[in-house]
């Protein structure tokens, strides 16, 4: 019997729709608490692939039959096994196409919003591991905000709507995945511009941004104006497009904040961090709409599958953005530090130009979440 | 290392690797080791969690270039 593929898209479908679904994931233990396939109204249900060589028929009762169920593992091979065998035994199920990989590569552009004069922006989640990137279009140039290393997706967004990529940005030096900025901005002949302070060690020229550059994008003068936040690195930068939305890299997020990224520098960080986030972001208007690169869970969606909010919003709700006292906040940045994602160096390393690895090599240092914040 | 057995899973995707270990495994007698060479990177983690659930010892491993050695010694 055959089974069916489902492709990252259509699961992401069911995540943005807060479908009930029912996942059987047969990788190891280990790799499934570490990282897994997040939705509202998703069943779980763990079993190693290879304790099931001999037959699914002692799982068969906890795998339902009035839901929709889905066998995923890390590459695809494992879960068209299980699935082949769950089919035998009379199931009907799918299978993740690419498995936990295709998973992490996934990228589904959702419009944010229009833009003043005309022109939108695009965010593009990447559902799997909690990064988003951003696409500024307008009257047929766009820019591009803290891109992915897939860049075909953006190339191809941009083809598909006759935008030509003029300016790619990086907020910050990114430890968490590696950055498609570089390769964009080759491909396209676009300027690649970099925080200074993030960028002493990069083998490559770019642009250097710096507080208070605007820069254009399209005749109708989409502006883009960049503001210095350090705090989650030395350079930190956010951006206010259009003056309405405020990309806020990895110092803001809906429910945490940044966190100083290498952990042997979180004491002297966190004063940056503090005053970017108390003092520079108070300046700017409430009504400013946050858009920053990661969620770090699935209920910072909106109902859209995009990920925002008002900044006035946040000042009241996010906790981290209401701790009053400077020894506590101190506290709460520094103490408790969630583990640095994975292969953190090395990623860094890539995207200073340092290293560079294949592609596989390059998939195998993203695998897992990003645990970029502090909540 | 002394193996009893040598398992060649190289070029070979999950699930393979283990359903040829679990094979191999089968012809071999309770203390006897078997020897896997595989370059699926998903193994390493896969076999040692395999081996504990099936009260077998991963006693060895080792990194050659590109390929993955395992020496499981059966329980």
């Amino acid at each position: 019997m055959t089974v069916q593929a489902m492709t990252a898209k259509e699961v992401t479908k069911k995540v943005f729709n807060k479908e009930a679904f029912f996942i059987l994931d047969v990788r190891n233990e280990e790799a499934f608490q570490d990282w897994k396939i997040e939705g509202e109204n998703f069943e779980y249900l763990n079993v190693p692939y290879f304790d099931l060589l001999d037959g699914v028929e002692e799982i068969l009762d906890l795998v339902p039959t009035d839901k929709e169920v889905l066998v995923v593992c890390a590459k695809e091979g494992s879960s068209i096994m299980v699935a082949e065998m769950l089919s035998e035994a009379g199931r009907t199920v799918s299978y993740l196409a690419g498995g936990m990989k295709a998973w992490s590569e996934h990228l589904e552009p959702v419009k944010v919003g229009d833009l003043k004069d005309g022109g939108e922006i695009y965010q593009f989640v990447r559902i799997g591991k909690g990064c988003l990137s951003y696409m500024v279009v307008s009257n047929g140039e766009a820019a591009i905000i803290d891109s992915t290393r897939m860049t075909d997706t953006y190339l191809d967004f941009a083809n598909s709507i006759g935008a030509k990529i003029t300016h790619v940005f990086d907020t910050h030096l990114h430890a968490d995945h590696i950055s498609g900025g570089r390769v964009i901005a080759e491909k396209t002949n676009a300027t690649y511009w970099l925080p200074p302070k993030d960028a002493t060690e990069v083998t490559f020229t770019y642009q250097p941004l710096e507080d208070g550059n605007d820069v254009e994008i399209g005749n109708v003068k989409i502006n883009i104006h960049a503001l210095y936040s350090p705090g989650h690195t030395i350079g930190s930068t956010s951006f206010i497009v259009d003056e309405k939305f405020l990309l806020s890299g990895d110092i803001l997020f809906i429910d945490s904040i940044g966190r100083p990224d290498l952990a042997g520098l979180a004491q002297d960080w966190v004063g940056d961090l503090r005053e970017s986030l108390y003092k520079r972001y108070r300046e700017l208007s409430k009504e400013l709409i946050v858009l920053p690169a990661h969620f770090m869970i699935i209920d910072e969606l909106n109902e859209d599958g995009s990920v925002s909010e008002k900044l006035g919003t946040l000042f009241e709700k996010n906790h981290g953005l209401n701790i009053a006292d400077e020894e506590e906040f101190r506290r709460v940045v520094t103490e408790n530090l969630p583990p640095q994602p994975n292969a953190y160096q090395q990623i860094r390393e890539t995207n200073m130009g340092k290293i560079t690895p294949d592609e596989e090599q390059q998939r195998e240092m993203e695998i897992g979440p990003n645990r970029c914040a502090v909540r | 290392m002394e193996s009893n057995k040598v398992l060649d899973a190289k070029g070979l995707a999950c699930p393979m690797p283990i359903v040829k270990t679990k094979k191999a495994m089968n012809e071999l007698e309770s203390g006897q080791v078997l020897e896997i060479h595989a370059t699926d990177k998903g193994a390493k983690n896969d076999l040692a969690a395999w081996a504990k659930s099936g009260g077998h010892e991963l006693i060895k491993h080792e990194d050659d270039n590109e390929v993955l050695k395992f020496w499981i010694k059966k329980g």
